[in-house]
């Protein structure tokens, strides 16, 4: 297993971290959290064909960079650093990752060059029921019509889900039930039938949607009532995606922090000089750091095929949720009184923490789900 | 004279060791002969029972001894710490004196720092030096001092200047064990185990030649001691293997291992062992309760998390890049891994973690893990030690105000001695 990384990860990431501070400082992620969309179209597309960003992942036959999760994670980090307000995850990690998975060897080449490209905004809609990250839950249904399909029910909780110019939907046969009869389905944004709410979000700089179907005419992607496998495989790629996306939120967190407590005076000394500070950082140190680990290890098990992958992405996932909260309570408590108002940034960083401790499921749910593994 | 390459250091030892080696010597025996040869220690220096060899062909050296079977120096226990304190700041009386006893095993060594009013604060010892005539007489309390009750010499901090400051006053000696003034009595740990010592100096004597360094370098060369045990720290560890191969030199080697890790065999329980908390979610039926399955999960994410954070530190130290944060957490994580494990073990048994022993589950394993592990917290650097070197060195946050190290050290308020 590989543990650390190469010369140019190194170089990428500097890079990266760089033109992403340059590029989205928190006044710009506060003007364009305020926004409907979340992001502004031109700009991104401008930044995304600088960097590759959305092609990092996806083969060279598709128009893609070819490169692996180390690279995707290392620009999930950064992105989690520097609260970049763009559909990113949603696009490269959610719906590329359904297209990889289940698409056909034509499907992959009508729709991932778009993608890599920046031209497409993607997004996966699954969810139905808050109480359920799976898609054994899922409801919403897709009847035969003609060479097509026509879906009928509602999403919820789609990132993205208001402004994706491409929507891939996790739909079942009339009559099935569990992971039976799930299929792949492609709808265009801006398809008939399809209505798009967006939701108001605790979390404004990561956009969610409530979509309703009315007889929306739909794309089979991959094989017919075989979702189950790449969706599954989909949502361990996308939990460990996730991990090292918090884990640069966490380190964000933890380094404003630490820069404040050496900054504020009080009692006539920096508050970073009492004991009960530095023990604090410390503490925080090693959840940041242990998190960091897991989410490494998680995204290298990816690349290396691991057998252990789908025990390894939760303990990612919770380990992760739980230092990103545990890093943002702390910040919030180091910074005292200007910690809770809305003009000091660290509630932006507090806020992706919590929402992203909750997306595809919390701490508790990804523990029971490694232990399903381990401890059969 | 040719150049070194892997090749030819392994073609060499490999020839040496097939003219050299049997099972059938005696210990002492065959390690004088690796002494003599300098391959027992080939990055030593030449003239010190070594080849002058660069670190990275000891891998070479080791592999070949392993290949053929051979045994190496003694290498367990606080000998290594002297060797090392020794090669770096001792005279050649003592190097001559020492080294070589040291490589054969013959004999045992013990650290003499810890006292009972200087834990945390190693430099606040208390244990007085002063010359008499035309020797050192020594009088105080050591403690914590594993394999005292075994060991020919000593490595002593003591104070030889009070009117100097806390880390100036100090100075270094190497204690011969066996005299009338040293009293040795084993310290009963809350575990039941006795495997460290208090060591009681009254009158001792140490001849003036086996100072180390001059007087009031004591601090100096009582850190080069502790860097070498920290890096050495999980070597000690690990439990210690001897072979199962038969021969005479085997036998001995086992009976030397035995006696060396015998102190050390309720450190797998200080640690909590993780290892054994499925089998026994298992084996009490606790492996549906979803509660015990939360808890266990989140062990399970604390340990991995630790492992693989060390094995990132231990990639980028290879890689020669500069230590990240990842290599300074360790001791620190370890300690909240072993709590988290005990609280587990305790709600797995049940009422049987009430007993202890014979009549509890494992023969009394899970009861010695309960009481063991309160030692890890403390032991090597306590966790609020931890914190502040993490906090000072790591995020360079201000150093704790010092009021002690700037007036002479009569004047520092310091524990009473009962």
């Amino acid at each position: 297993m590989k543990f650390s990384f190469s010369s140019e990860q190194e170089e990428f990431r500097s890079n990266l971290r760089r033109f992403l501070g340059e590029r989205s400082p928190t006044k710009e992620v506060r003007r364009l959290m305020a926004t409907e969309a979340g992001f502004e179209a031109a700009a991104w597309r401008k930044l995304n064909s600088e960097l590759g960003l959305t092609a990092v992942r996806i083969p060279e036959a598709y128009g893609g960079q070819g490169f692996g999760f180390g690279e995707l994670c290392i620009v999930l980090e950064e992105m989690g650093r520097s609260l970049l307000c763009a559909p990113f995850f949603s696009t490269a990690v959610l719906a590329t990752g359904a297209i990889l998975n289940a698409g056909t060897e034509a499907e992959k080449q009508a729709l991932l060059p778009g993608i890599a490209a920046g031209d497409t905004v993607a997004t996966l809609a699954w969810v139905e029921d808050p109480a359920h990250w799976d898609a054994a839950a899922t409801r919403l249904t897709a009847k035969p019509s003609g060479a097509a399909y026509v879906l009928d029910g509602f999403k919820s909780y789609v990132v993205d889900g208001h402004t994706a110019d491409l929507i891939v939907v996790v739909a079942r046969a009339p009559g099935t039930s569990g992971d039976e009869g799930l299929s792949f389905f492609t709808v265009k944004g801006d398809a008939k039938g399809l209505s798009r709410t967006l939701l108001k979000t605790m979390d404004e700089t990561r956009k969610l949607a409530r979509l309703e179907f009315k007889g929306v005419e739909a794309t089979l992607l991959g094989e017919a009532g075989g979702a189950a496998a790449p969706f599954a495989r989909t949502m361990v790629e996308a939990a460990v995606c996730l991990a090292n996306e918090m884990a640069g939120v966490s380190d964000r967190l933890r380094e404003d922090a630490l820069e404040y407590a050496k900054m504020r005076m009080q009692f006539g000394r920096a508050i970073a000089s009492f004991q009960s500070m530095k023990h604090k950082h410390a503490d925080m140190l090693v959840d940041v750091e242990l998190a960091k680990s897991a989410a490494y290890y998680a995204a290298a098990a990816l690349d290396e095929g691991d057998d252990d992958v789908v025990a390894v992405a939760s303990l990612a996932k919770a380990a992760a949720s739980d230092a990103a909260l545990q890093t943002a309570v702390h910040a919030i408590q180091i910074h005292g009184g200007i910690g809770f108002t809305w003009d000091n940034d660290t509630h932006l960083w507090f806020k992706r923490a919590k929402s992203s401790e909750v997306l595809l499921g919390d701490a508790h749910h990804h523990r029971e789900q490694m232990m399903q593994h381990w401890a059969a | 004279m040719s150049e070194l390459t892997e090749d030819s250091v392994r073609t060499d030892v490999r020839a040496w060791l097939e003219a050299n080696w049997s099972p059938e010597l005696g210990l002492v025996e065959w390690r004088n002969k690796l002494a003599d040869s300098g391959w027992g220690v080939p990055t030593w220096p030449k003239e010190w029972y070594g080849r002058d060899l660069p670190q990275a062909f000891q891998a070479v050296v080791d592999e070949e001894f392993a290949r053929i079977g051979a045994i190496g120096v003694a290498k367990a226990g606080i000998r290594t710490l002297a060797a090392a304190t020794i090669l770096a700041h001792g005279t050649d009386l003592h190097k001559e004196k020492f080294l070589r006893r040291i490589l054969t095993g013959e004999d045992t060594w013990c650290q003499l720092f810890s006292e009972p009013g200087s834990g945390s604060d190693v430099a606040g010892a208390v244990t007085r030096a002063e010359m008499s005539g035309n020797k050192w007489i020594v009088n105080g309390q050591k403690v914590w001092t594993t394999s005292a009750h075994h060991a020919h010499w000593g490595l002593l901090l003591a104070r030889t200047d009070w009117d100097q400051t806390k880390h100036k006053g100090l100075s270094y000696f190497i204690i011969d064990m066996h005299q009338p003034g040293v009293n040795v009595q084993p310290l009963k740990q809350m575990n039941g185990h006795a495997s460290f010592n208090q060591v009681f100096m009254t009158d001792a004597v140490v001849e003036p030649e086996f100072l180390v360094a001059n007087v009031g370098d004591g601090w100096a060369v009582t850190t080069t001691t502790l860097m070498h045990e920290r890096r050495g720290a999980d070597g000690l560890r690990t439990w210690a293997m001897g072979s199962d191969r038969k021969g005479r030199a085997y036998d001995e080697e086992r009976a030397e291992i035995a006696t060396t890790m015998e102190p050390y065999k309720w450190y797998p329980q200080r640690a909590g062992r993780v290892d054994l908390i499925l089998s026994r979610a298992r084996e009490t039926g606790h492996l549906d309760d979803p509660v015990v399955r939360q808890e266990i999960a989140k062990l399970l994410t604390m340990s991995k998390g630790a492992e693989w954070t060390a094995r990132r530190a231990r990639a980028a130290a290879q890689q020669g890049k500069p230590q990240g944060p990842e290599g300074s957490l360790g001791k620190l994580v370890s300690s909240h891994v072993a709590r988290a494990a005990a609280r587990i073990h305790t709600q797995l048994s049940g009422a049987d973690a009430l007993l202890t022993g014979a009549d509890s589950p494992m023969n009394g394993t899970i009861a010695e893990i309960l009481v063991s592990v309160p030692a890890t917290s403390i032991a090597g650097g306590t966790d609020e030690i931890q914190r502040n070197i993490i906090s000072e060195r790591v995020l360079k946050m201000p150093k704790e105000p010092s009021i002690d190290t700037t007036k002479p050290f009569r004047d520092v308020p310091r524990n009473t001695v009962r």
